[in-house]
């Protein structure tokens, strides 16, 4: 299967503190994937890194099967959003739509202005003077307008209203439907997640908790519910992500290599957000240990 | 009309909803299912995930795709009954606006449907439940 982006060990450190280590991860062709991860994990270093404003302190990432930084060749296939989307405020719409023709190798200006046409976005208003829903739609658009295989988009909703965040990711999949162009986005909004993304990659205090393809990830787990558990083996189970007890009642989520047919549990599937809070809570506590010099 | 809280998966939804409209006669062998970057853009869900609908389609032998041009409806899930339906329909209609008169609400009308049906077709209802 082709690779667009790929990481070997990829660490970055800002003094002493790493951002990101030991990152290894593959993100396949064609997949809308969803980068996930509390503040500080590491998420804004990894696409920096992907996208080639940073050049990593540790490991190599590789896109299209080169090294991105400093790398206008690979620049020219990849769109970027960074966080806020930040664009010059003072430029109207279609002055921005002009400047990008002139910075860019391929350029469809004609596509950025259908979109933005399509859209309802004034073309003679400065941008900042636009909503955010807007302005959010007109980076997206000029992302779109480099005809990129890879688009990285960090944080992309986060600052919009539920409106123009379901309008935001309309186009995003409207326009990924049309090209088949292979998408890296970080998000906190898990609902938003579970219907767009079909690829998983949750990052916690710089580290890479979990990877894979939602469908295999979701199959390959099973919330147990159960009479209190000492913590001995259960048939079908390879490891307890996490635990969560009552007085009389253990809930597992636990990652699966069986079937598993034990009758004292009540064996569920789970949903993505399911498993994207229990890697979470997980390298959480285990992060807090580490700190303060005490054993899980 | 996708549920967003709903636990049962976007692509099963979809395809839930195909077969819904098969049943009742909506879609007729023929028809084209709405194009896969339609549905992506307008309920703004993964493309991968529509086109995993359709192929789940194409399995159970109720559609098929034709290349470059769309996916289409093969095979009705509408039995002989399709006829009777539009007079049953019709009286269901009087029924509901009578419920409605009386004071149930929706919640009260299905409640009443399902256990009504539980309780006179046993075996049927355990059928539309699996469906």
């Amino acid at each position: 299967m082709d690779m667009v982006l790929e990481t070997d060990q990829l660490g970055k450190r800002y003094g002493r503190n790493w951002a990101l280590r030991d990152c290894s991860l593959h993100l396949p062709a064609g997949r809308i994937a969803a980068l996930v991860g509390p503040n500080g994990a590491g998420k804004s270093t990894l696409l920096h890194m992907a996208v080639g404003l940073l050049r990593p302190d540790a490991g190599a990432v590789r896109v299209f099967d080169e090294s991105p930084y400093n790398n206008t060749k690979v620049l020219a296939e990849i769109g970027f959003v960074a966080q806020d989307t930040p664009l010059y405020r003072d430029f109207t719409a279609t002055e921005l739509v002009t400047m990008g023709g002139k910075l860019n190798r391929r350029w469809d200006a004609a596509l950025a202005r259908t979109r933005l046409a399509d859209l309802g976005i004034p073309p003679n208003k400065p941008v900042g003077k636009l909503s955010g829903g807007q302005r959010a739609q007109v980076a997206l658009a000029l992302a779109l307008a480099k005809r990129p295989r890879l688009l990285l988009l960090d944080e992309p909703v986060a600052s919009l209203d539920p409106l123009a965040r379901r309008e935001f990711l309309q186009s995003l999949m409207g326009s990924v439907a049309d090209d088949g162009t292979t998408v890296l986005l970080s998000s906190h909004l898990l609902a938003d997640l579970e219907r767009v993304c079909d690829y998983l990659i949750v990052l916690h205090a710089a580290r890479v908790q979990l990877v894979g393809t939602v469908d295999d990830l979701v199959a390959g787990h099973r919330q147990l519910v159960g009479p209190r558990n000492g913590g001995g083996p259960i048939g079908g189970v390879a490891a307890v992500v996490r635990a969560s007890h009552t007085d009389r009642q253990s809930t597992l989520l636990v990652r699966t290599d069986g079937p598993v047919d034990d009758s004292s549990w009540t064996v569920r599937e789970v949903t993505l957000e399911d498993l994207i809070l229990a890697y979470l809570a997980e390298g959480d506590t285990e992060a807090s240990h580490a700190e303060w010099g005490v054993s899980a | 009309m996708l549920d967003g809280r709903s636990k049962v998966n976007t692509y099963m939804q979809l395809v839930q909803q195909v077969k819904q409209s098969l049943r009742v006669g909506l879609l007729a062998p023929g028809d084209q299912l709405p194009k896969v970057r339609d549905v992506a853009q307008s309920l703004a869900i993964n493309p991968n995930t529509v086109l995993k609908a359709y192929r789940e389609l194409e399995i159970e032998g109720l559609a098929e795709g034709r290349p470059g041009v769309g996916t289409f409806v093969k095979r009705t899930l509408a039995g002989a009954s399709l006829p009777n339906q539009a007079e049953l329909r019709e009286d269901l209609v009087a029924w509901l606006r009578r419920a409605q008169a009386a004071g149930l609400t929706p919640e009260d009308v299905t409640a009443l449907v399902e256990t009504t049906m539980r309780a006179t077709l046993p075996t049927e209802s355990a059928q539309t439940q699996s469906a």
